[in-house]
């Protein structure tokens, strides 16, 4: 593992399994961190904490990040899909078949309140962002982009090719976990 | 009560912000000047994180319906003074500085959102900006006494900058064009962050950066090579390479440049 510095009260560490390192980074020094915030190779940890303390953290088995399984119900009616299949050479049906029939994990939260970077993606399925990013994709939709698979908590600029759509909830500050999906999460889209 | 007659071109209900929720994705957002908060919050005997208006360039138009004692502080001359039950208080324009902070003893007393009464700009979390016509409370008479806070002297050094987490991503000498010359900030500047215009910073590698975390006051540099300071509303990951950070004990003047002002940056320590 490798710590960069990041700013005067902060570190970002480098980390194969970024999930397994934040949550041993919790266990360890509790209220001395103000942020653990995975990423898609890294860590950032702010607090008052020395890159020789954040380096000598093993990530014991007990804390392997380990979440819930959460269902997602889609309506595969996405503005993209005919684009997808194009693209990947499959038809409009594949799609729906691949995508839904994979367990995805969420690896890190980002982007907005509530948005998951879904990864397990099947390669098939592996289309670029969209050249352009859109000025608005809606709130609830099912988009893929490069390895992942995510949903727009809310109405937002967006790039990412866009599958369907979910009535789900995916970010209520009024609710005592706001966020429908937490990182270590397993994530499955089902079809209506 | 007190009733917005004029909100000006941005006026905010911050304190704070909402810290330790960033693998949620969300901002830390809070006042971008933590230093005015507390000063007028100590003028006015509250607590130091008691929340207060925000207003940019220009301060808002106020009607108090009850007589209270507030402090002004941030892009001003810090002062408290009192106003009477039914009178209206005209902030009036910042002469130096973005923003500045109406701190009312007791607080402004609007609902919490994930533990605090923030506007969050980016994510829309929290109170909406404040509108002509709104009325926001004042919260209960706090225990505290009126403080005497000398003056802050804003020094117009540097901001001091800590390299890194990606100054490798960078050329040689891309940190130091970062501290050698003056940036000015451009019209694109929010509480999100602070485009600035200059030489652009060369980059070692094109390749594309996986998202990781960011902290306020890092100084993220897209495609273009123009760094964009980031503030209290920023996302909580991204994927353009952090040259350098701004020091945390800068970060109030940070909050307050304008569009039109220059800014320097030395390395920390």
């Amino acid at each position: 593992m490798n710590a960069r510095r990041a700013g005067d009260r902060g570190w970002l560490l480098e980390a194969d399994v970024p999930l397994d390192v934040a949550a041993a980074v919790r266990v360890s020094f509790g209220n001395r961190v103000e942020e653990v915030v995975p990423g898609h190779a890294t860590v950032l940890v702010v607090g008052d904490i020395s890159a020789g303390e954040l380096l000598a953290v093993e990530a014991p088995p007990s804390s392997r990040a380990t979440g819930r399984m959460v269902e997602i119900p889609v309506t595969y009616d996405g503005t993209d899909l005919a684009e997808v299949a194009s693209l990947t050479g499959l038809g409009v049906d594949e799609v729906i078949a691949i995508h839904s029939g994979t367990t995805y994990t969420a690896a890190f939260l980002g982007f907005l309140p509530g948005f998951a970077y879904l990864v397990g993606l099947d390669e098939r399925l592996l289309v670029p962002r969209r050249p352009q990013p859109r000025t608005s994709v809606a709130g609830g939709t099912v988009a893929i982009a490069g390895p992942y698979s995510g949903i727009y908590p809310r109405e937002s600029p967006g790039g990412w090719r866009l599958l369907g759509t979910t009535d789900a909830a995916l970010f209520d500050e009024t609710r005592q976990q706001p966020n429908l999906i937490a990182a270590a999460d397993s994530v499955r889209f089902v079809p209506l | 009560m007190i009733e917005i007659l004029d909100p000006g071109p941005l006026t905010t209900v911050q304190d704070l912000g909402r810290p330790g929720l960033a693998h949620l994705g969300v901002p830390p957002s809070g006042a971008a000047d933590t230093l005015a908060l507390e000063v007028g919050n100590r003028l006015v005997g509250n607590r130091r994180d008691a929340a207060a208006l925000e207003a940019t360039l220009i301060g808002p138009r106020l009607r108090f319906e009850r007589a209270a004692t507030i402090a002004l502080t941030g892009a001003c001359e810090p002062r408290r003074i009192t106003v009477a039950a039914g009178e209206e208080l005209r902030v009036g324009p910042c002469f130096s500085g973005a923003r500045v902070y109406v701190c009312v003893r007791g607080g402004i007393d609007v609902p919490e959102v994930l533990g605090s009464c923030s506007t969050d700009l980016l994510t829309g979390i929290g109170p909406a900006p404040l509108r002509a016509g709104d009325r926001v409370a004042i919260g209960p008479e706090p225990a505290g006494d009126l403080e005497d806070v000398s003056t802050r002297l804003l020094h117009d050094g540097p901001l001091r900058v800590v390299p890194g987490p990606r100054d490798d991503w960078f050329a040689d000498g891309a940190l130091d064009t970062l501290c050698r010359g003056a940036w000015s900030v451009s019209t694109r500047a929010n509480r999100i962050g602070v485009w600035l215009d200059g030489p652009a910073l060369e980059r070692a590698r094109t390749d594309e950066l996986e998202s990781e975390g960011l902290v306020t006051g890092a100084l993220q540099v897209p495609s273009g090579g123009k760094p964009i300071l980031l503030l209290n509303d920023h996302p909580t990951t991204g994927g353009y390479p952090v040259i350098a950070v701004v020091h945390s004990n800068d970060l109030p003047r940070a909050g307050q440049l304008r569009t039109g002002d220059t800014v320097s940056f030395r390395l920390y320590p």
